[in-house]
Order: structure tokens, then sequence, then C-alpha cells
């Protein structure tokens, strides 16, 4: 590797403090002691719990559908296909609270849906479902643009001759193209995963903030900071290494796809 | 060390270009003041206009409003922040910070709590009882805010128990929950009725006997001491008052509150509040 000029590595040093600096000051604020109490109260564990559970479910809702339209995306062409991408992965970047205000108006109550859904008997404010839904929002674009992206790098060659042989089109979906793309979905479901456990704004506007229906993690933390400011640094902790484990697995991986 | 210089100047100017009121006390006169006022989320539309007021009288002073929960604003101030004045929404939060309240806090104002629906009231809610109707969908503040607290005194004192679909962390969000018809009702205080435009209030037996007080205090770290006081009184005073009434709010005899007899144990008085009512 080429020596990179001092000036650089100044400003590289000063980014990677940025970066570290706030999980130090997080960590230094925490009582190490009282740490594994603190995570045992049962609020803790009930937050903690839920945003386990809602974030696989957010995941398993987010590569049923997500895939599908990464395929679909990945049909279309030129201008379609880029003002489709960019009005379907806008939720990356929203404001949460304004993805939560759309989902309100969507599902909610006095929403599009939310009339017929209320009459069918399935409320969704308030409830856990409304929580994997908000999370689902947010977090679907990752296995979308994951998918699009891999099938993009696709010759489709092998999808052709499987064609020759008189292979169907569920079949080549199946047995060639689904494999091929594996890595690059198992990718975007991480993310979509650790998105989903992290999600805040979206399900305090949309879901609500109760204890074990849908006070999740980060609710929980933004709930204690008032109170118990320790307990709130302790699951924030918690969330930092959840984090931090999860960006790794869905690196390595990465790695491999690009050869 | 060729970098050095020139970064301590440039954090010098940046640090001068925050405090206002600090660089500008050194100049000679006539000096511009301005004072930071972090206000409890409730005070936003009344404070706002008291401070214009101040500032028609007063041309040298500028009044700067931060608006937040009070629980925030008072860990901001823990932290550093550089507030002059603190109005809480209530006095475990003015408690909070009492090692940095300068003399006394002092009640302002009062606020109780009421009952918010839709227009329209689809719900169909006449009192507090009924709140504890199943099916009904009632959201409020956690215990561990101010409105919350209250919301738990009340539920003692009617001997009312709520199963509320959602607890959150400011009336705010509770107001939002009620306005958009989420919820069929939740409880706020009396003046956030009057500032919103979607639900209507209903007044409830009782309600009156869990009144939350609002004290306000000059900080130690104030950068223009006199100039806060001054504010202070204004608010305390005719003008101040009136503008409270108007709003909704209950006037209260300026007394000293409770919090200044719990300084130095700051840290604690929070404490026991939030487990009993939690």
């Amino acid at each position: 590797m080429t020596r990179l000029p001092r000036w650089l590595l100044v400003l590289a040093v000063i980014a990677a403090a940025f970066a570290v600096l706030p999980l130090v000051g997080l960590a230094s604020r925490a009582n190490w002691a009282q740490l594994p109490g603190q995570l045992a109260t049962p609020s803790a564990r009930t937050a903690l719990g839920l945003s386990l559970r809602t974030a696989a479910a957010s995941t398993a809702l987010c590569i049923t559908l997500g895939v599908p339209l990464g395929f679909a995306l990945a049909a279309l062409k030129g201008v379609a296909r880029a003002v489709l991408r960019a009005i379907l992965l806008a939720p990356l970047v929203l404001p949460p609270v304004v993805s939560g205000l759309g989902l309100l108006y969507a599902f909610g109550r006095r929403g599009l849906l939310g009339a017929t859904l209320d009459a069918a008997g399935i409320p969704v404010a308030f409830t856990t479902a409304a929580v994997v839904l908000a999370q689902a929002f947010v977090a679907m674009p990752f296995v979308v643009v994951s998918v699009e992206a891999a099938l993009a790098a696709r010759d489709g060659r092998l999808e052709a001759i499987a064609a020759t042989l008189g292979a169907g089109r569920s079949r080549i979906l199946r047995v060639i193209t689904l494999p091929g793309i594996g890595v690059a979905v198992a990718m975007g479901a991480v993310l979509a995963f650790a998105r989903s456990l992290g999600e805040f704004g979206a399900t305090l506007t949309f879901a609500g903030s109760l204890e074990g229906v849908t006070r999740t993690a980060a609710l929980q933390i933004y709930l204690a900071r008032e109170s118990d400011p320790q307990a709130a640094v302790a699951l924030g902790l918690v969330l930092v290494a959840l984090a931090i484990l999860i960006v790794a697995a869905a690196a390595r991986p990465g790695r491999r796809a690009i050869p | 060390m060729r970098l050095r210089n020139p970064l301590a100047a440039a954090a010098l100017a940046a640090a001068c270009s925050l405090s206002v009121g600090a660089c500008a006390a050194e100049d000679d006169a006539p000096t511009r003041v301005t004072i930071n006022v972090y206000a409890a989320a409730s005070l936003s539309e009344v404070f706002a206009a008291l401070a214009e007021q101040y500032e028609t009288a007063h041309p040298g002073v500028s009044i700067r409003l931060t608006f937040a929960g009070s629980s925030d604003l008072a860990a901001q101030i823990n932290e550093g922040a550089p507030a002059d004045i603190f109005a809480s929404a209530n006095e475990a939060q003015m408690g909070v910070v009492a090692e940095h309240v300068a003399g006394m806090a002092e009640l302002f104002a009062s606020n109780t709590l009421t009952i918010a629906v839709p227009r329209g009231n689809p719900g169909g809610v006449t009192d507090f009882a009924s709140l504890a109707n199943p099916g009904l969908k009632v959201v409020v503040c956690a215990p561990e805010v101010p409105c919350g607290a209250a919301t738990a005194l009340v539920e003692e004192k009617l001997g009312v128990i709520l199963s509320p679909v959602s607890e959150l962390t400011n009336v705010t969000d509770v107001l939002g929950a009620v306005s958009s018809g989420e919820a069929d009702a939740g409880l706020v205080y009396v003046t956030d009725v009057a500032r919103a435009k979607e639900v209507e209030g209903i007044p409830f037996a009782g309600s009156a006997s869990v009144a939350t007080r609002y004290p306000i205090a000059v900080l130690t770290g104030a950068h223009a001491p006199t100039a806060a006081r001054s504010f202070v009184d204004f608010v305390l005073g005719q003008q101040g008052q009136a503008a409270l009434l108007a709003a909704g709010f209950a006037t209260s005899d300026g007394g000293a509150s409770d919090v200044t007899a719990l300084n130095g144990t700051a840290p604690d008085v929070t404490a026991p509040d939030a487990s009993a009512v939690g």
C-alpha cells in the first residue's frame, strides 16, 4: 500500500474519533457493576425480548415481500426503474416520524385501509403488529436494493441454458437464480434486522408505547432516560453490541460476494 | 504545532459566538444581553408571547427560548447547557437541577389534567370513570414524566384504574394520538386542550385536587443574572400572570417552591417519586 499524505491521516483520525467517541461516552456513563442487574429488570427484559421478536417478524416480512419486489424492479428498464427505485428506497432516508405519520394515515383507524381493517376486526394501531409494520416499512429497502443489485450483476446465461433444457420459470428461480443471490438476500436480511432493532420514531408515532406490547428496547431507553439514565445506558450498550455484531456478520459474506 | 494556534483561535471565536451575553458584557455600554430561557413544552405559546412583550419593553435584551419536556431540559441543564432561566412543568424536575438554582425557585402557574377526546367524542366519554370502559382506547403519559405522575395521582384519588393502550413520554404525543383519532381519549393538561384544534376537553370532578405547579428560577450559570431576574419578575408580575391566565393556566400565589428546601440532595429527589407512582 502506498503511503498516505499526513493531512489525510489527521482527518481520518479525527473522523474515527468522531465515530467512536459517542460510544465511549455511553460506556463511560455505565455503572458496570450494576449492569447485569439493570438488564435483568422486568422492563428491560420485556423490552429487549419484544425488540428481538418484532425484528425477527419484520425481517421475515421483508424477505417474503422484498425479494419479489427486488426481482420485479430488476426486470424493469430505464427511467421507470430509476424512478420506482427512488420511491421504494425513500423510507431509508425519510425522517422516521414522517414514516410513522404515513403509516398512521394508511393503516391507522382513520387511515386509507384502517376503517376496512377495523371493520374486519383487525385493529392495527397500538398493537405489536403495528410495531412490525413500522419496522418492515423502514427496513424492507435493504432487501430490495440488495436483491436488485445482485440480479443486475448476473448475466442470465445459466437461466437461459436451464430454459432450453425445459425448466419452468419457477423451477429456474428456485434452483438457479435464488441460490445464486443467496448471499445478497442474507446480507439484506441482516441489515433489515439491524434496522428493525433500532427503529424508534416510526414505532412511537404509529404504534405507541406500552410495556410488553409496543415498547421496544429503543422506546424503553427513551423512557428510562427520564427517570433512570443508568438503566437507559445499560440497555443502550446492549443495542450497540448487537449493532456491531450484526454489521460484522453482514460484512463477511459481503467480501465473498465481490470477487 | 502549526495547526494548533489557528484551531485555538477558531475555538475561541466559536465560544464567543455561542455565549453572546458573556462576550458582549465585556464591551462598554450600551450592552446587548441575551437571556436563554429553558421552558416546559406546555409553556411554548404563552412564553413566546411574553418574551416578545418583554423585548419590546427592554430594547437591549433579547430572549432566546428553548422548549422541550421538563425532564429533557433538566437533564440538559445538568449536563451544562447554557441556560439562564428554567421554567419547569413540575417541582420534581426543578428539584433535579436544584444545585444549579440561584436563590429560590418560585411558583408562577399551575395546571390541571382534563380528558381530551377527538372532536365529536366518538368513544362516548362522559367522566373519568367512563375511561375504564373496556374497548375504549385511552392514552396517557408514562408515570416517569410530570403529566404521567399527575395521572397516576388522579387514578389513585378517584379510585379508577385505567388500562391505557399507550403510555407516552410527553403530553404532546398524547394529544397527537387523540387528535388523529387513533385513541378515543387521553389525559392532558387543560392548557393543551385550549391550544389543540382537533380535540374537545371533558372536565371531570376531582381534577382540581391534583394540580401541577410550575416553578421558575434563575440558574447559577446565568450569563446575565440581573436581566434574567428581571424577566422572572416579569413572568411573576401582573402582565405575566394575566397572559398565563388567558392561556388557561391557574395563576399561583407566587410562593416559594418546595424544591428549594431540597437543595443539595437534588439527584435523589425524583427517585422516590418515580417509584411511588411507577
